[in-house]
């Protein structure tokens, strides 16, 4: 029975490892220009993770094997180095390694969360509501017009309660259900929740940030690829979160200034 | 033999009535049995309710039977809608970690076996423990209820974030009335843990016997009093979370929802709230909660090895040291659920750190125990194999904490199923290992008869193989972006994930009917297993001092005393290889630690 047990345990970690190793399930190839650090990270805690987790199992499979039902007149033994050694290993190895992954993964971090804007990143803004994302670009005049949540109506289509009659900034603003911007231009996200709370995942471009009721939160990145990609919503919002989705359209300049006339033009 | 000294007393005496007796009972070991039999019924519930998530995401068309009987609009014809099935959701992750995870390991074992083993006679205040458990009680029927009123339970989430919890129905079924009873059920079983704790602390440093210094309770009654201490600082931060909440709902306060709130395109009468205060006051209770799941089943897997490996763990300070380090690092790590929240991203940077360092205290844990195995005489039994089981999974979901306690990696795998993989394995099923092992373990002490171990072996080997085959594949779907709370699977890239999901629903549906073979086993054994005798393990502690079951007062009349350190195997003694904690027999031992 114990051998049979030792043997499973070390069955099941192999198997667990093999699709980690095989790259069966992974994530998205990465668009961004941050992204690079976050998959690096991920490799090396996924190698850590990996060695202490089959070290692990196969120590304990290895006594359970060796140390069970033994006969008799076997002797108890006691670990050469007892837990003294033990305790300097947890604090030596693993500390040293956490921290070590805790300091590498700061760069990352920081990539993403530390750095301002550059000044000429293209600001756009995002609002999420139950269970529909908006998105709204400035027009010419680069300029948001006010909200004025009062005036917020799905049913004519003023899904950002502006007033143009009244705000002159509000004019030009374009307001579209699909995400577009341009390739290798720096985007700054303006984010922010009509009601619950939502996040903002797009998983190729390694970023997902919350929405929070309340609160203006923003966003920078770069997308490094054209293509279509889905923008979904990971904080539970109500029935319909798990279909609240949007679409991010990575396109040449050319292309996003065509875009972005015909959305204008729609208005 | 045990030493009884002659003098005892009774804080109340034997109930006569069986009101008394069996229901309102004073005796904490009534209570446990109480906490058990709340426990076994709600982790019934909660698996019947992951069987019909789990189907729903196998085959999201796919007519449950009989499901319709619960709701006829959340179950048109036994088809799961998308809110029912975050309804269904909900309540899973509510039912098992309070009422299964918490009452099972910590208020159930811990009631029945804290006051015997540091020799106590009851709780110091068993009118407040019957209490607790009452309370704990009628805290999950209030929440099963919101099963059958107005639009059914709450579709927020264990977590409940808010806004959402606090905005009413206008935010979608469930979220007035549901989110009211779900609020009053948690306040109320903060009320019954907060009870609860209160009896433990004083238990442990205040009733023990003569002899029985801080360093010779046995590892599970430290794991008992140090998660009460938990219990005691986190259930009064979410208690009156939830109660503001309330108010939210019927005072027409603005706790945690801001201004300028539109749903359904109306400004919603509230102003000045904040939806991150949720989140902090929740998770300040939150992860401190993971280790009040954990830390017991942590105690009790080291008593049932120590006991099964016939020698005393390498070191049973360093045990002790690090399940109260667990317990004080858990405070200063709950910011590592917030990282993508909004909250200043400095502050991650600040949980970060201590959620890595938190690893090193869980891993002398683990090593301890793995080492402590070498040179042993490991003895194999459905108690123990559920105790060797509970390190692999300890070990696989603590491992994935590595991912998920570093900001950058949670851009990537927050809200994903690699979360959902993670706290299943680390807190959920390794804490289900330990209430079985501690079944297997105490039953015979419990009941006076002992469990088919046949069955038990049978039910440890579906369950080991099957967890495994369920909760391993949620990690690799969590790395391929597949996100968590999703009814069903609509976008293009999920798609190709849709036989993965099949796969763990199988696995789930064999694994949960092997939970079936434990009930049987449980109910029959209860009745017609083979009578136990007083100490049928060759234990040491004082739980097997005394008679099989133990008499109304613990230790009929008398008051042990103790002579050695909880642990005291692999000596040579007149019974065998072992001396009980409560005998005066002098053995020559190179174990004991002062």
């Amino acid at each position: 029975m114990a051998k049979f047990f030792a043997i499973t345990i070390i069955v099941i970690a192999i198997a667990s490892a093999i699709p980690i190793l095989r790259h069966t399930w992974v994530a998205p190839e990465d668009i961004s220009t941050h992204g690079a650090l976050i998959d690096e990270q991920m490799s090396e805690t996924m190698a850590e993770a990996g060695i202490s987790f089959l070290a692990a199992q196969f120590i304990l499979a290895i006594f359970i094997w060796k140390f069970s039902n033994p006969g008799p007149n076997a002797k108890i033994k006691k670990f050469p180095g007892g837990a003294k050694g033990l305790v300097v290993a947890a604090l030596l190895v693993v500390g040293v390694e956490v921290i070590a992954l805790g300091i590498f993964g700061v760069k990352a971090w920081a990539n993403v969360y530390l750095t301002a804007p550059s000044a000429n990143a293209m600001p756009i803004q995002v609002q999420a509501g139950q269970f529909a994302f908006y998105f709204r670009y400035p027009g010419p005049d680069g300029k948001f017009g006010p909200m004025h949540p009062e005036l917020i109506s799905e049913g004519s289509q003023n899904f950002y309660g502006l007033d143009p009659d009244h705000d002159p900034d509000s004019k030009d603003d374009i307001v579209t259900a699909e995400m577009a911007i341009p390739v290798n231009k720096e985007i700054h996200l303006l984010m922010h929740s009509k009601d619950v709370g939502h996040s903002f995942y797009v998983r190729e471009l390694r970023v997902q940030q919350d929405f929070v009721p309340g609160l203006d939160v923003s966003l920078h990145f770069t997308a490094t690829k054209v293509g279509r990609y889905e923008i979904v919503c990971t904080q539970l919002c109500g029935l319909g979160h798990y279909n609240m989705k949007a679409y991010l359209s990575v396109m040449s300049q050319p292309d996003f200034e065509d875009w972005l006339k015909k959305q204008a033009a729609m208005q | 033999m045990p030493d009884m000294s002659a003098h005892a007393v009774q804080h109340h005496a034997p109930p006569t009535s069986f009101i008394r007796k069996h229901i309102f009972s004073l005796d904490h070991k009534v209570i446990g049995k109480q906490y058990y039999g709340l426990a076994l019924l709600a982790a019934l519930v909660g698996m019947a309710l992951s069987w019909a998530m789990r189907l729903h995401l196998g085959w999201t068309n796919a007519a449950i039977p009989g499901l319709q009987l619960l709701s006829k609009t959340g179950a048109p014809g036994g088809v799961i809608t998308p809110e029912y099935y975050l309804q269904l959701m909900t309540m899973h992750g509510t039912i098992m970690v309070f009422f299964v995870l918490t009452t099972a390991p910590f208020a159930a074992f811990g009631n029945f076996f804290l006051p015997i083993q540091v020799g106590a006679e009851d709780m110091p205040f068993p009118r407040f423990n019957m209490m607790s458990f009452w309370v704990t009680f009628l805290a999950f029927v209030v929440l099963v209820s919101s099963f059958f009123v107005g639009d059914g339970p709450t579709l927020g989430g264990w977590t409940q974030y808010a806004p959402l919890n606090s905005v009413g129905s206008v935010a979608g079924p469930g979220q007035g009335l549901g989110v009211i009873l779900w609020m009053t059920s948690i306040a109320l079983f903060c009320v019954g843990q907060l009870l609860g704790a209160l009896n433990f602390i004083p238990t442990t440093l205040d009733l023990r016997v003569k002899g029985m210094s801080l360093m010779r309770l046995p590892l599970s009654a430290w794991a008992w009093f140090i998660t009460s201490c938990m219990g005691l600082t986190a259930f009064a931060v979410l208690m009156p979370a939830c109660i503001l909440v309330i108010l939210d709902h019927v005072a027409g306060t603005s706790f945690f929802v801001p201004s300028n709130t539109v749903i359904n395109d109306q400004l919603q009468p509230h102003s000045g709230g904040s939806t991150l205060l949720w989140q902090h006051l929740f998770w300040f209770f939150g992860h401190p909660e993971v280790y009040i799941a954990i830390v017991p089943g942590i105690g009790i897997v080291s008593h049932i090895l120590v006991t099964n490996m016939r020698r005393p763990m390498l070191s049973h300070r360093v045990l002790i040291y690090s399940m109260g380090a667990l317990a004080v690092l858990s405070y200063m790590v709950y910011g590592h659920h917030m990282f993508v929240s909004g909250m200043n991203p400095i502050s991650s940077l600040a949980f970060s750190f201590p959620t890595l360092i938190i690893t090193i205290p869980s891993t002398i844990v683990v090593l301890i125990w793995v080492f402590s195995l070498y040179g042993s005489k490991l003895r194999i039994n459905s108690a123990s194999l559920f105790a060797l089981g509970f390190i692999s999974m300890f070990v696989s979901g603590g491992v994935s904490g590595f991912f998920l306690a570093q900001p950058s990696i949670d851009i990537m795998l927050h809200a994903t199923y690699f979360v959902v993989g993670h706290f299943h394995m680390v807190m959920g099923v390794a804490a289900m290992f330990g209430i079985f092992g501690g079944t297997y373990f105490w039953f015979p002490k419990m009941t006076g008869r002992m469990m088919n171990e046949t069955l038990g072996k049978i039910h440890f080997w579906l369950s080991f193989v099957g967890t495994y085959c369920i909760f391993m594949p949620f990690h690799y779907l969590g790395m391929a972006g597949n996100v968590r709370r999703y009814s069903s699977f609509p976008e293009d890239f999920l798609q190709r994930l849709i036989p993965v999901h099949r796969f763990i629903t199988v696995a789930a549906l064999v694994t949960g009917a092997a939970q079936l073979i434990f009930v049987y086993n449980l109910i029959h054994s209860r009745f017609w297993g083979k009578p136990a005798p007083d100490n049928p393990w060759e234990a040491t502690s004082l739980e097997w001092s005394t008679a099989t079951p133990p008499p109304f007062d613990n230790f009929g009349g008398k008051h042990p005393v103790v002579y050695h350190d909880p642990y005291q195997y692999g000596v040579q003694s007149s019974v065998g290889d072992y001396v009980m904690q409560a005998s005066p027999e002098q053995v020559k031992t190179e174990h004991e630690e002062k």
